[in-house]
């Protein structure tokens, strides 16, 4: 039993802890959410993400997934920010916004997907039950026989490395291959970005030496 | 980009950056223990280098982690893991069943996962970095202005 499970054992539901901390951490990650989305520099939208992608691992360990929640704060909070600040670097630092007319249907895809995912709500089964699909069949089998058959403290790693091994190898091969498609389009030897640099800088230095050109012209004439 | 530019954010930077590096390898071999793994491990140990390329500048990243050794490490960490699979061919199991590499069976297990794990974080801290070099070699090194 987990100190979860404990606590909602001792007091009614709605009057413990674990659901005050839920309930302010998802009313953070709401706040964030919106503040992306009224954000116009794209500077502070990506390190909003990072803020998002915290909270959201700090709400999976609320849910006693620590291994999705370190995930979550490694490639969501730490990775991808990186990466989105590197990808920002070669565009403009602001959004355009976005006419009036384009924003109705957005919010109305929105709106239904959000109001079915409500919906869908329902029917889920509630936290920690053992007889929820995940937990009962192959789940049950999983931590029942990891002790004897395996041998790690960790029943994730022993599901993600040894039963399901083939899946781990295909997810390392997606990677392989998103790495795979990068370097095929923006350059697959290093060789080719100093260059590339080099003729950008080449271009500003030329920009500016015709710009002081025509303002010196100017000069004259007036 | 003069030397005693961002002199506090170099010097924490350097303070940081083996912290980090030991910090993914703990959680690479602690995996078996505790949360963590492979793919944690190996995003932690790119963003060591990325880092590294942020504040010192991508040069002088590609000088410390040469591209070559990056595309080279994006294919063993996948051949690392596809060739633990071979080896329990070899010694008479199933593709991937560790049972095979071990004389008692949870040394095998432990060999095995150990083993695919490596190349799990080959990979990623490979094909991060790859990525980071991709989108970093095309932009101009950040402006003072902009930090």
């Amino acid at each position: 039993m987990t100190a979860r499970e404990a606590a909602e054992v001792a007091s009614p539901f709605l009057f413990h802890e674990i659901v005050f901390l839920d309930i302010a951490i998802l009313a953070m990650m709401a706040g964030v959410g919106w503040a992306i989305i009224r954000e116009r520099r794209l500077f502070v939208v990506v390190m909003l993400s990072g803020a998002y992608s915290l909270l959201s691992a700090a709400f999976f360990v609320a849910l006693d997934a620590v291994d999705v929640a370190f995930t979550e704060a490694a490639v969501g909070a730490g990775i991808s920010t990186t990466l989105m600040l590197a990808a920002m670097l070669l565009t403009a630092r602001e959004a355009r916004r976005p006419a009036a007319g384009m924003r109705i249907a957005p919010l109305a895809v929105v709106a239904v997907t959000g109001a079915a995912l409500l919906y869908a709500t329902t029917d889920l089964p509630d936290f920690g039950d053992p007889d929820s699909p995940a937990n009962a069949y192959v789940g049950r089998a999983y931590l029942v026989r990891t002790p004897d058959e395996v041998g790690t403290p960790n029943v994730v790693t022993a599901v993600l490395a040894s039963y399901r091994g083939y899946d781990t190898l295909g997810e390392t091969v997606v990677i392989f291959t998103a790495g795979l498609g990068v370097m095929l389009l923006l350059g697959l030897r290093g060789a080719r970005r100093s260059k590339y640099a080099e003729a950008r800088r080449q271009r500003q230095a030329a920009a500016r030496l015709e710009n002081q050109l025509n303002n010196s012209d100017e000069d004259e004439t007036s | 980009m003069s030397s005693n530019h961002h002199l506090v954010l170099r010097v924490v930077a350097k303070l940081l950056i083996p912290a980090i590096a030991l910090f993914a390898f703990y959680v690479q071999f602690h995996g078996d223990f505790g949360p963590g793994g492979g793919f944690q491990a190996g995003v932690i140990l790119a963003v060591a280098v990325i880092l590294y390329a942020l504040i010192f500048g991508v040069d002088e990243a590609r000088r410390a982690v040469p591209p070559w050794l990056v595309r080279a490490g994006c294919a063993a960490g996948v051949l690392i893991y596809a060739g633990v699979g071979v080896a329990t061919l070899i010694g008479g199991e199933a593709y991937l069943d560790y049972d095979a590499l071990g004389p008692e069976h949870h040394h095998g297990q432990h060999l095995g996962i150990l083993l695919v794990e490596l190349g799990v974080l080959t990979t990623v801290a490979s094909v991060m970095l790859a990525i980071f070099y991709a989108f970093a070699g095309r932009a101009p090194d950040i402006p003072d202005e902009e930090w």
